[in-house]
C-alpha cells in the first residue's frame, strides 16, 4: 500500500487500550488521506449531534500519503474532530516534523476515543505504545512540557501537546507541536483537553513505501524547481515570511482594522514583514522537507520563539489598533505557550475592545490592562487572562461569538459559523468573501485562498471587486485545497504547483492513476462530505453568510472605500456549481456522481 | 500642487531606495512604466502594481494626486 503505512492506532482513553487496525485501502484511495479520509472516518464513527467536548467525540489525527515521503513540504498532519467552536467538522492542519515522525513510526494516523480518568500522555516509539501519567505535566506551558518530554524520552522524539488553554477547554485552543507549530483553528486543543490528553510523543525509525521511487525522483525534482523558480515560494516567502502581506493587503485597503470598523491601517508599516526583518528577526525556520522556509524566529526583550505569522500580526496588530510589533510578538509567544489559536485570540480581543468601547462590558470584568484599541500592553495581558480564563478572559476563552452574544451584541463578533475571520476584509475582495461564507469550518482563509488570484495575481490576476467567475474560482480553489490538505502537503506549494503536478506526485507515491480532473473531483467529494457532516450537525445553510457589518456597512475610507460584500449575488451561482439545491443542500444526483455513500 | 508623484516601495524594492521615492510627474503623460524604469527596475521585476490602491496598468496616464505602490513577488497566508 504505497504512500501509506497501512496501519492506524485506535487508543481508547477511557479503557486505557491501544489497538492496531488495518487502514481500509479502498477508503484511503477514495478520500486520499488526512482531511478527506479523516472526515469520512468521523462521519462513520461520530454522530454529528455529539457534544464536541464529551467523551463521545473522537479526535482523529491523520497524515497524508505524501507525509514522510521526500516530496517537498511532505510533513503535515491534520486533526479531524467535531469542533467545539463551530459545531462543524474541524480539520486543523499543522506543519513542523511531528506528522512525518508518526509516519516513520509506522502509522498513518491515530483515533483517540473516550476520556482518560486522569491527565495522561501517549508515547509512541515505533510499535511500542504506552499511555503514561501526565499528572506532573498538567498545567504546564507548551515550551516546558515539550522540554520535559524531550529530556525524558529523547531529543529526537517529536512532541505534540496542548497548553493550559486546551486544559481549560477554551473553544479557541490549539494543539502545538515542536513548541511553535500549531494545529490552530476550530478549538481542536479543547477536544484534546476534554480527553485529559496532554501530549503525544512520537519517535519512528521506519521508512514510507513509495510506488515508483525513480519516477518520484524526477517528479520531485521538477516540483522543487518550480517551487524555487516561483517568485512567491522561491523568493518572497523565504525572504520575509508571511508577514510581508501586511503592506500588500493594507495598500489594497483590505486590512481589517479595529474589529473591521476600518480597512486601512495608517500605521501598518510599523508591524510589517519589512519591520519584522529589520528589528526582530533572529533566524528563519523550515518545516519537514520544506524548501520554502517561511517560518520566522523572533526575539523581543526576554521573549523569543517561532513566529509571528501574518495572520497573527494582523490579529493583535491592526485588528486591535496596535502598532507596536514587539507587543504583537509577545502576544504570539503567549498564544504558543498557552496553546491558543492566534487568529481567534487576537480577533476576540478586538471584539472585546469594541464591546467595551460601546459600554457593553461591566466594569467589574475589565480589571487589568485597559481594554482599548491601540493599547499594546493590553493584547499581551488579555491573551494571558484568556488562556487562564481569568475575569473577562473566561468569556474570551469561549471565542468572540459566544462572548459578544453574552454581552448582547453578537453582531460585533466578526465570525462565520462562530469562527473568527482572518486578516482580509472581504468587502474589497469579493471572491474571498464568498469562500469565507461557504468555508466548511467557518471563518477561514485557507479553505480556498482567493487572495492568490484576487490580490497576488497567482496564477492570474482577477479584478478583486468583480463578481464575474468568482463562484467558479472559489469552488476550484476549495476543491484543490481539500486535495492538498488530504495529501499531507503545505498549501503554499500551490503558488508554484497546480492540479497536474499534484496528480503526478500522488501517482508516483501511491500508484494511483489520477488526472488533474479526477483529483479535483476527489477534492469536491471531500468538500461535499464535509458539508454533509455540517448539515447533519445542525449547521444550516443560512450560516453561509458574513457578519452584518461586512454586508451592510461600506468600508469608510482607503482604496476600497464604499464597498460592501455582495454575497447574495454570488451564493446562488456557487450552490449551482456545487450541484446543491437553491437551499444549499447537496442533491442526490451530485452525491451519486461524486460516489459519496 | 507640485507635479510630483510618490512611488511607495515594499519588500526588497526598499534596498538602497528607502520606503518611497518622489519623482517628477507630467500630468496626463507620465506612466507607471516610466516611473519604474526611473528607479532602476524593470516591469517584469514588479509582481503587483497598484495605482491609488487599485490594480494599475503600465501604460495608464497618471494625474496629480495619484500614487503608486509596487511589490516584488510576495505572498503568504
Amino acid at each position: 500500500m504505497a504512500g501509506y503505512q497501512g496501519k492506524l492506532l485506535r487508543i481508547n482513553l477511557t479503557e486505557g487500550t491501544v489497538k492496531e487496525e488495518v487502514l481500509d485501502a479502498n477508503l484511503a484511495k477514495h478520500y486520499i488521506g488526512g482531511r478527506g479520509l479523516g472526515t469520512k472516518m468521523l462521519m462513520d464513527e461520530v454522530s454529528p449531534k455529539v457534544d464536541a467536548l464529551s467523551p463521545d467525540n473522537k479526535m482523529i489525527v491523520l497524515t497524508g500519503p505524501l507525509s514522510g515521503t521526500p516530496t517537498p513540504t511532505g510533513g503535515r498532519y491534520m486533526v479531524i474532530t467535531k469542533s467545539p467552536l463551530t459545531d462543524t467538522v474541524a480539520c486543523s492542519n499543522s506543519g513542523g516534523h511531528w506528522g512525518a515522525e508518526l509516519k516513520y513510526a509506522g502509522y498513518d494516523g491515530i483515533i483517540f476515543e473516550g476520556k482518560s480518568e486522569k491527565p495522561c500522555y501517549v508515547l509512541i516509539e515505533d510499535s511500542q505504545i504506552s499511555i503514561e501519567s501526565a499528572d506532573d505535566l498538567w498545567g504546564k506551558l507548551v515550551g516546558e512540557t515539550t522540554n520535559i518530554l524531550s529530556e525524558r524520552h529523547g531529543q529526537k522524539h517529536r512532541v505534540m501537546t496542548i497548553g493550559p488553554a486546551g486544559e481549560n477547554l477554551s473553544r479557541i485552543a490549539a494543539i502545538m507541536n515542536e513548541k511553535d507549530r500549531a494545529a490552530g483553528r476550530s478549538g481542536v486543543g479543547a477536544v484534546m483537553g476534554s480527553k485529559n490528553l496532554k501530549a503525544v510523543v512520537v519517535r519512528g525509525t521506519q521508512s514510507v513505501p513509495v510506488h515508483d521511487a525513480n519516477a518520484l525522483k524526477e517528479v520531485f525534482s521538477d516540483a522543487l524547481k518550480k517551487i524555487k523558480a516561483n517568485g512567491v515560494t522561491g523568493q518572497g516567502l523565504p525572504t520575509y515570511g508571511t508577514a510581508v502581506l501586511v503592506n500588500i493587503i493594507n495598500e489594497n485597503g483590505v486590512l481589517p482594522t479595529r474589529n473591521f470598523q476600518q480597512a486601512y491601517d495608517a500605521n501598518a508599516d510599523e508591524i510589517s514583514g519589512e519591520t519584522l526583518a529589520d528589528r526582530y528577526l533572529v533566524k528563519k525556520e523550515a518545516c519537514h522537507r520544506c524548501p520554502i522556509a517561511c517560518g520566522r524566529y523572533c526575539k523581543v526583550d526576554d521573549i523569543e520563539g517561532g513566529g509571528p505569522e501574518y495572520e497573527t500580526i494582523w490579529a493583535f496588530g491592526s485588528d486591535c489598533g496596535v502598532s507596536d510589533l514587539g507587543s504583537v510578538i509577545k502576544a504570539n509567544y503567549w498564544c504558543n505557550e498557552l496553546g491558543l489559536d492566534t487568529i481567534s485570540a487576537g480577533a476576540t480581543i478586538a471584539a472585546a475592545m469594541e464591546l467595551r468601547e460601546r459600554g457593553l462590558i461591566p466594569e467589574a470584568l475589565l480589571e487589568g490592562e485597559a481594554l482599548e484599541f491601540g493599547n499594546a500592553d493590553a493584547v499581551v495581558a488579555w491573551t494571558k487572562k484568556m488562556g487562564y480564563r481569568e475575569g473577562l478572559g473566561d468569556f474570551m476563552a469561549e471565542g468572540s461569538y459566544r462572548m459578544a452574544d453574552h454581552f448582547g451584541a453578537p453582531e460585533l463578533s466578526m465570525t462565520v459559523k462562530k469562527q473568527e475571520l482572518p486578516a482580509y476584509d472581504p468587502r474589497g475582495i469579493q471572491g474571498h468573501g464568498l469562500q469565507y461564507a461557504t468555508s466548511n469550518r467557518g471563518g477561514c482563509h485557507v479553505r480556498g485562498y482567493m487572495i492568490s488570484p484576487e490580490i497576488l495575481g497567482e496564477p492570474t490576476k482577477l479584478d478583486r471587486f468583480s463578481l464575474e467567475g468568482k463562484a467558479a474560482w472559489a469552488k476550484v480553489f476549495q476543491d484543490l485545497t481539500a486535495v492538498i490538505d488530504s495529501m499531507g502537503l503545505c498549501l503554499f506549494t500551490s503558488f508554484a504547483l497546480g492540479a497536474p503536478e499534484y496528480a503526478e506526485l500522488l501517482n508516483c507515491v501511491t500508484g494511483s492513476t489520477h488526472t488533474a480532473e479526477s483529483l479535483l473531483a476527489a477534492g469536491e467529494r471531500i468538500y461535499t462530505l464535509e458539508r454533509l457532516y455540517n448539515l447533519e450537525s445542525g449547521v444550516s445553510p443560512d450560516q453561509d453568510t458574513l457578519p452584518k457589518r461586512l454586508l451592510e456597512e461600506p468600508i469608510p475610507a482607503g482604496p476600497s472605500k464604499d464597498w460592501v460584500h455582495k454575497l447574495s449575488e454570488l451564493l446562488p451561482e456557487y450552490y449551482e456549481l456545487r450541484g446543491w439545491s437553491k437551499e444549499g443542500i447537496p442533491t442526490k444526483e451530485r452525491l451519486t456522481l461524486l460516489e459519496i455513500r | 500642487m507640485s507635479c510630483e508623484v510618490v512611488v511607495k516601495l515594499f519588500a526588497t524594492f526598499r534596498e538602497g531606495r528607502g520606503k518611497q521615492v518622489v519623482l517628477p510627474l507630467v500630468p496626463g503623460t507620465t506612466t507607471p512604466s516610466d516611473l519604474v524604469r526611473a528607479i532602476g527596475l524593470l516591469e517584469v521585476d514588479v509582481a503587483i502594481l497598484l495605482v491609488n490602491g487599485r490594480d494599475g496598468k503600465w501604460d495608464q496616464r497618471l494625474e496629480i494626486g495619484d500614487y503608486l505602490s509596487i511589490f516584488p513577488p510576495v505572498g503568504g497566508g
